[in-house]
């Protein structure tokens, strides 16, 4: 499985997603510019990595979603290839309109790093079918602008179409997300948005593993 | 030109006698330019007039040691051609003026000082202090400075792992925020700061000069009064943002073999950095300031020299590289240019508009600065408490209740949840322990971090104090199982014009000394923030030692959460119950007396050293120093972070409960090690004793009423949030 990762000015969790790729694979992951045009046409996997893009200046993932790199991007999405937004990654996606919705300032207004309790709402998914539907998973955030929110009927619209990946567990969110959203699938089921961070918790001597079963999901799934 | 008059000299807080020896070594009056370049140079923040000769008389080398204090950042070798690079540094005025741009720029400098080393930041942790909570600016500045330290760590994508938050009604008018980086670099590609060579490229890299600044050394060099707010406009405006991708950039030309000297430009920019190169180098230099990228029109030489905008770096090329670095800059989409060359005149020289404005020594400006011996009184240390000193009766409970829930023991999580701890996926051990521990990447290795001083025992007795400081990094350091590498200090003190804050200084100096001789911990590098004082009331004196150590097998590491119930509770170390300047005598009892507690060097090397072989050999995985609030506050964390109580049989009352002597450590172990573990003890000549039980979820202790972990857990918890919600 060939996997990239997308490195925008001011990523800061590519080294961190491209460590648990190829911890997971096997194999280590491209690194491509954001300046650059094209990613390799051979790529199963594109990942958005967390970070502060453009410092996060005007609305955070607002300018990453104009880098040059986006529109090949969204090419290999609208084709089916997988694309996981992480953290700043996901806020990219929305930006991007790839992913609907958006991610607002925290509700209390401060940065919050913590590992959270989610419920893995949907396992049918090349992202998610290694978890059980209903599991309960520790993984970190690490965001000050990770409240979902979107109008009424389109997050009915995600509830009815299960693009529900993971909710916040009752009692857990962090920012004041829309309904506990914690991550979202596309309409293909191809792209997936999360404030929290998998990558993070691939490896016991780091506080857990769950976040390995995302990664063995996509192993399974893209090989 | 305006001229220089008497009045311009003492605005730029140079004294008639140092204002002579410009004279004297210009061989004329400096103008306006070479008055402020001479001004910042020669400013307490950057010459360290009051404490150099102090400062020679501390330990800097060691077998370990591959660069010491003088450059941007010490270097310590931690094997397999691996480094540990790191400095800490203050922000503290900038801080209390504007407590968000403030801290957030103290962290952005002092990464700089580790990455123009040619080291990775791989950690932060940092040291504050704040007025009493009930001081009307209390709350504002707490949630500034710790917004500002997450925004701009959390930017870089560099976790911060720890560090010291402390209040106390001495800094009501002088917050401190000490700052400190941790970098890693091969030991073969670490970059130095001394220019050599003449008609070498001097090349300016990262953001473009503004007014912003202007002047922040020398405001760093003066006492506050209440018209300090208008300093404002001195302090600086970080972007984080430009300051990630300065790193990667410069990573990115350290790997070529591009570079000869690179230094960052921190405080009094263009000036200290083109002055300290040229003077390490032996060379002259020679700046065309019309070259340098500028943020605004109708910037004048003065401005520029004394600008002290963020995130830039002064670098020397080897000839015909600057191509390549250009290249290597623009893809990261930041200014470059080539300012100025060396030269073999070792003298300054600028130009603006085609005409020379400035025409200096450079070893005049960094070296040949004022060096004062200022007088000092060594005032008598704080007579030990009398009898009667506290009430023997107090119910043992609330008191223990009252000094967890208390704003100097409470959780710190409030502040830690706002700092990314997790990035890098190296943090092995978040805040909240006694060392914060990140993984040398990709090795089994791990380095441990810690930073501590308490000033109530400095201020008590400063020798003591400085020594104390050191002694408690050092156990902190060895309770995770690290053993300790080396020092960085940030001294801060009041205003050293007066000969008893000069006192509390010099003692704590040789404290400080004394400890990291006795303990092989030499001092690498380091920062002076003196003039902490507004209206003529100084801080305590807060001399903060930061360690950094190494654990060659990290996946050897103890925390202090109990992690079983049924293990064996040790005591190392000797319980006198000394109260004196304790958290519970100043809490429980409103009394800031006695004496600081002594520490006894030899005690506390033989303890630590016997606590860590256990560690190292596997035998241990839960340790915690014994220091704020005594044996049963550090019984209490390691309840309430394993979530699992205890049952001690001993001491008993309450001077042995909750007294601060040093030199102490708790772990615990099966029952059926023990045995051979006090044995060994004794053996070592270690006090070693078995004081209870883990299990349960109560806290037993002999003459206390019973105590429910979780409760405790819920008022440790709370006070912060609560406070911080209050308005």
């Amino acid at each position: 499985m060939k996997s990239a990762v997308v490195v925008f000015p001011d990523s800061n969790c590519d080294r961190d997603a491209a460590i648990a790729l190829e911890q997971t694979t096997g194999k280590k992951p491209v690194m491509v510019w954001h300046g650059d045009s094209q990613l390799p046409n051979d790529v199963s996997l594109i990942v958005l990595p967390g970070g502060f893009s453009y410092g996060d200046y005007l609305r955070s993932g607002a300018m990453a979603a104009h880098s040059r790199i986006m529109s090949d991007v969204k090419d290999k999405a609208d084709k089916g290839v997988a694309v996981l937004g992480i953290c700043n990654g996901f806020q990219v996606l929305t930006e991007a309109g790839l992913l609907p919705g958006v991610l607002i300032r925290n509700i209390n207004l401060k940065y919050v790093c913590r590992p959270v309790g989610l419920t893995v709402e949907e396992s049918q998914s090349s992202f998610t079918r290694s978890y059980r539907k209903g599991e309960v998973i520790r993984i970190p955030v690490a965001h000050g602008e990770g409240n979902y929110f979107a109008d009424d009927e389109t997050l009915d619209r995600l509830e009815s179409e299960n693009r529900i990946a993971f909710r916040y567990a009752e009692g857990e969110n962090p920012n004041g997300s829309a309904r506990n959203i914690a991550g979202i699938l596309s309409e293909k089921r191809n792209v997936l948005g999360m404030m929290p961070h998998p990558e993070r918790v691939c490896d016991p001597a780091l506080g857990g593993t769950d976040g390995h079963g995302l990664f063995q999901s996509l192993v399974e799934t893209l090989s | 030109m305006t001229e220089v008059t008497p009045e311009i000299v003492r605005e730029h807080g140079l004294s008639d006698e140092e204002y002579a020896n410009i004279k004297g070594l210009l061989g004329r009056d400096p103008n306006l330019v070479e008055l402020g370049v001479f001004s910042v140079m020669w400013s307490e923040h950057c010459s360290y007039k009051s404490t150099r000769a102090h400062l020679k008389r501390l330990p800097t080398t060691g077998p370990q040691v591959i660069q010491g204090p003088g450059e941007n950042a010490g270097v310590v070798d931690i094997g397999d051609g691996d480094a540990v690079v790191f400095k800490m540094e203050s922000h503290n005025h900038p801080s209390f003026i504007e407590p968000y741009q403030g801290a957030a720029t103290g962290v952005g400098g002092i990464m700089r000082d580790v990455f123009t080393m040619g080291a990775r930041p791989v950690a932060m942790i940092n040291a504050l202090r704040f007025g009493a909570p009930d001081h009307p600016k209390t709350r504002h500045l707490v949630s500034g400075v710790v917004a500002g330290i997450g925004g701009y760590g959390n930017c870089m994508g560099i976790p911060t792992v720890g560090g010291e938050v402390n209040f106390h009604a001495a800094y009501n008018g002088n917050i401190l925020v000490n700052a400190m980086c941790v970098g890693l670099a091969r030991q073969d590609k670490i970059f130095m700061s001394a220019a050599k060579g003449a008609g070498n490229a001097v090349v300016y890299i990262g953001s473009k000069t503004g007014r912003d600044g202007i002047h922040g050394a020398t405001m760093a060099s003066a006492e506050f009064d209440e018209d300090s707010e208008e300093k404002r406009p001195t302090v600086q405006v970080g972007d984080p943002f430009t300051e990630k991708l300065l790193l990667e950039a410069c990573l990115e030309l350290m790997e070529t073999d591009a570079i000869i000297a690179i230094q960052d430009m921190g405080a009094a920019g263009l000036t200290s950095s083109s002055a300290e190169m040229g003077s390490k180098g032996g060379s002259g230099i020679e700046l065309d300031l019309d070259k340098v990228p500028q943020r605004e029109a109708n910037m004048t030489a003065y401005d520029m020299m004394l600008s002290e905008s963020q995130e830039r770096m002064l670098a020397v090329l080897k000839p015909g590289r600057e191509d390549e670095a250009a290249r290597i800059f623009k893809k990261w989409e930041l200014d470059f240019a080539i300012v100025g060359v060396t030269t073999d005149t070792s003298r300054l020289i600028v130009k603006h508009h085609g005409e020379v404005v400035a025409d200096m020594p450079v070893h005049a400006l960094a070296e040949e600065g004022p060096v004062y011996e200022r007088d000092f009184v060594r005032r008598s240390p704080a007579a030990p408490l009398g009898p009667n000193a506290f009430d023997p009766q107090k119910p043992i409970a609330e008191s223990l209740r009252r000094l967890l829930a208390s704003p100097d023991l409470c959780s710190r999580r409030w502040v830690w949840e706002q700092y990314d701890t997790s990035v890098m996926t190296d943090t092995v051990q978040a805040p909240g322990g006694d060392a914060a521990v990140v993984r040398v990447h990709g090795t089994n290795k791990a380095l441990a971090i810690s930073c501590d001083v308490t000033p109530r025992y400095c201020r008590a007795d400063p020798l003591e104090g400085g020594k104390q400081a050191v002694a408690e990094c050092w156990r902190n350091l060895t309770a995770v199982g690290a053993t300790p590498l080396a020092v960085t200090d940030n001294l801060n003190f009041g205003n050293p014009e007066k000969p008893e804050t000069m006192g509390e200084i010099v003692s704590a100096i040789d404290g400080i000394g004394k400890a990291c001789r006795v303990l092989g911990f030499p001092i690498v590098s380091g920062n002076c923030s003196l003039y902490n004082e507004t209206n003529g009331e100084a801080i305590l004196p807060t001399p903060t030692i930061g360690g950094v150590g190494l654990l060659r097998n990290g996946a050897r590491m103890a925390t202090i959460a109990f992690k079983r119930s049924g293990d064996a509770i040790v005591l190392i170390g000797h319980t006198e119950g000394h109260l004196g300047q304790s958290l519970y005598l100043r809490e429980i009892e409103g009394r800031e007396e006695g004496s600081a507690p002594p520490v006894n060097l030899g005690t506390e090397k033989r303890n630590g050293d016997f606590v860590r072989s256990l560690i190292e050999a596997g035998r241990l995985d839960t340790v915690h120093d014994i220091s704020d609030g005594g044996l049963l506050v550090a019984v209490a964390e390691m309840c309430m972070a394993g979530g699992i109580g205890a049952k001690l049989d001993s001491p008993k009352g309450i001077a042995l409960l909750f007294g601060e002597d040093q030199g102490r450590y708790i772990f615990t172990a099966p029952p059926e090690v023990t045995k051979e573990m006090l044995r060994a003890a004794e053996a070592a000549d270690v006090q070693a004793q078995l004081i209870g039980a883990t299990g349960g979820s109560e806290l037993l202790v002999p003459g206390m009423e019973n105590t429910n972990v979780a409760t405790l857990k819920v008022e440790h918890e709370t006070w912060l949030p609560n406070y911080m919600r209050a308005s």
